[in-house]
């Protein structure tokens, strides 16, 4: 149970998209803390903050469409004293006002909660313009900055509270719509910068998050069936600080790490995984799969989910492509460097 | 109010001081903002010696005034007030720039006491500005912000962002003061990029504009004073400055936004500066 005694199930929040959850869960904990203010810009309803400015309006603020002012006066509400919650779409949140998030939050270290939605591919209908394949890099480079990218609803909701419970600026990115639901129920121990093991197994290790979490553990569940494999499934919600400690557990049991994720192969999930196995020193096989250095196609979410190969089928093929490949004959994995 | 002679002697005081000081820090430093740092010196002493509410011992005390110097480059300007105040020793202004010291061109609210903001990307004071004032009416404060600007940086879109939003909000307990000084690095504000009819852009906007002679304290007093009070619309007081003021080679010279002085240099802007307070 989260510290703020909340705890949510599916059944709490069927038929709900997940920013619909995140709607639920800010009014829930504003209900309980009166220093909670938030902010949006002409993104209230898109985002669901809006639910919280229908119940709390005089401590809601619309910017307008003007992401740049909204930072800058969610630094300056962070430094009064409240904490503010800004929500608008992922690529607004983290390349419209790049700097003022960067400078003006993160530097002092506010405490300032940016839940950004339509990330990655989720709104992919909308094209190049909407799509956000960058934030977890550009929020990843930013010192003092939390990035977490939750499985599902129910994730969201603890992503959230733990977000309100964290002093300090946090980035939460969720999906556009309704995602698979993961998780039935709130109370599976999340925690920051904790990754959650959804499957234990010790030929290879699948890290994944945000909507792949959810492709990797029925993905590996096909993989055990079909092929006899042992597959570990870490759910990497937050992708900083990475668990590094879940990370080197995996290179020295399982050998072959292979990682999802909805955003560019540069700087996100992949990369600060990659950055943790190099730095152990010990031989590993890896792969990072997302969507690689180009601009997404245009397409429904799940389509492009297949499209750059991190829907269930996808994971399923690159990791009997993975296993089918020599590395034991060749390699001897007892060397260190 | 208007000001009595002795306050209006021991401002100018103040003020002559203080530039002379701004004069030897940017000499420590090695190069500063000089230009816009003589510029702003009334408005900053009237600010600092007569209407914060701020108590230097305690520089995080919560119910003081917040300063957000939205122009922060003149961060040689602002130092030399703020060691006289007594946030940090004077010494320390001879450090200036120097590695590990906690004085940079910009002033840097993490590391110098009594600074609110980490300000010098300029757009970003009067968003923040905002965001402080309309905390500090939701949490039913009685502490004002001061935003002091500077003309130059009214180019970039967040400052009009920030004014839409300050009128849209009805931000009154915010005072904002922009130094008027006409020049930019790359020359005069109208030829850069035209800001007239500047006042007409902030009415425009929502906004009571207050012209002023910005190194007239009569006239930066009644402006202040009446921006403090007012409670129907934001108040921005357009302060027309002389960029390099006092100092005779530095005057109304764009070349002055930023410039190093030699001890020469120093001697001289430093007989000038007292050359104009004998005159008065």
């Amino acid at each position: 149970m989260a510290a703020d005694g909340l705890t949510y199930t599916i059944v709490d929040t069927a038929n709900m998209s997940t920013a619909e959850i995140y709607g639920k869960v800010l009014c829930d904990l504003a209900e309980k803390h009166n220093d909670i203010v938030g902010l949006s810009a002409d993104l209230a309803k898109s985002t669901k903050i809006g639910q919280f400015a229908a119940k709390f309006p005089d401590r809601f603020f619309n910017a307008g469409i003007a992401e740049q002012n909204m930072f800058g006066i969610a630094a300056g509400l962070a430094k009064s004293g409240l904490t503010p919650f800004v929500s608008t779409f992922a690529v607004f949140a983290s390349l419209r006002a790049a700097e003022q998030v960067r400078t003006d939050i993160c530097y002092p270290k506010l405490n300032v909660k940016i839940i950004a939605t339509h990330a990655g591919t989720s709104f992919g209908q909308a094209g190049t313009t909407h799509h956000c394949t960058e934030d977890l890099a550009v929020m990843r480079s930013f010192a003092n900055m939390v990035v977490i990218a939750p499985a599902d609803g129910i994730e969201t909701a603890n992503a959230v509270i733990a977000a309100y419970e964290y002093k300090g600026p946090v980035y939460i990115r969720i999906n556009r719509g309704f995602d698979p639901f993961l998780y039935e129920k709130s109370d599976y121990g999340f925690q920051i910068g904790k990754a959650v093991q959804l499957k234990d197994g010790t030929d290879i290790t699948i890290i994944a998050c945000g909507a792949a979490a959810y492709n990797a553990y029925h993905a590996a569940g096909i993989l055990e069936k079909e092929d006899g494999l042992s597959v570990r499934v870490l759910n990497m919600h937050t992708i900083k600080p990475i668990d590094e400690e879940a990370i080197l557990k995996a290179v020295m049991e399982t050998r072959r790490i292979v990682t999802f994720e909805d955003h560019n192969i540069y700087g996100g999930l992949g990369s600060a995984v990659a950055e943790v196995i190099v730095k152990s020193g010990k031989a590993c096989a890896f792969e990072s799969v997302g969507i690689p250095d180009e601009y997404a196609i245009i397409g429904l979410p799940e389509d492009l989910q297949n499209y750059y190969g991190f829907d269930q089928n996808k994971i399923v093929e690159k990791v009997r492509q993975i296993m089918g490949k020599d590395f034991e004959q060749t390699e001897d994995w007892e060397d260190e460097v | 109010m208007p000001l009595s002679q002795q306050e209006l002697k021991q401002l100018n005081e103040k003020a002559c001081q203080i530039r002379k000081d701004t004069i030897d820090t940017v000499y420590w430093a090695g190069g500063g903002h000089v230009g816009g740092s003589l510029s702003f010196t009334e408005i900053m002493v009237i600010l600092y010696y007569k209407y914060l509410n701020i108590d230097p011992k305690n520089p995080q005390w919560p119910d003081r005034d917040r300063v957000v110097l939205s122009k922060g480059h003149a961060g040689v300007g602002y130092a030399p007030i703020l060691a006289d105040k007594g946030y940090f020793p004077k010494e320390l202004l001879k450090e200036y720039n120097h590695t590990g010291s906690i004085l940079g061109m910009h002033l840097d609210g993490n590391k110098v006491p009594g600074v609110d903001v980490s300000t010098g990307s300029l757009g970003h004071g009067l968003p923040i500005a905002v965001g402080l004032a309309l905390g500090a009416r939701l949490q039913n404060k009685s502490w004002l912000t001061y935003c002091i600007m500077g003309d130059g940086e009214c180019d970039e879109g967040s400052v009009w962002e920030a004014a839409m939003a300050a009128a849209h909000y009805k931000v009154t307990n915010l005072v904002t003061i922009v130094d008027r000084n006409r020049m930019m690095i790359d020359g005069p504000t109208e030829e850069v990029m035209r800001l007239e009819p500047f006042a007409d852009k902030w009415k425009a906007f929502g906004w009571i504009v207050k012209e002023v002679d910005g190194h007239d304290f009569n006239q930066l007093a009644d402006a202040i004073e009446y921006a403090q009070k007012e409670d129907k619309a934001p108040v921005v007081i357009i302060a027309h400055t002389i960029k390099g003021k006092c100092v005779d080679f530095m005057e109304d010279k764009y070349e002055w936004h930023y410039g190093g002085l030699d001890s020469e240099k120093v001697e001289l802007a430093k007989a000038c500066i007292d050359k104009h307070y004998c005159e008065m």
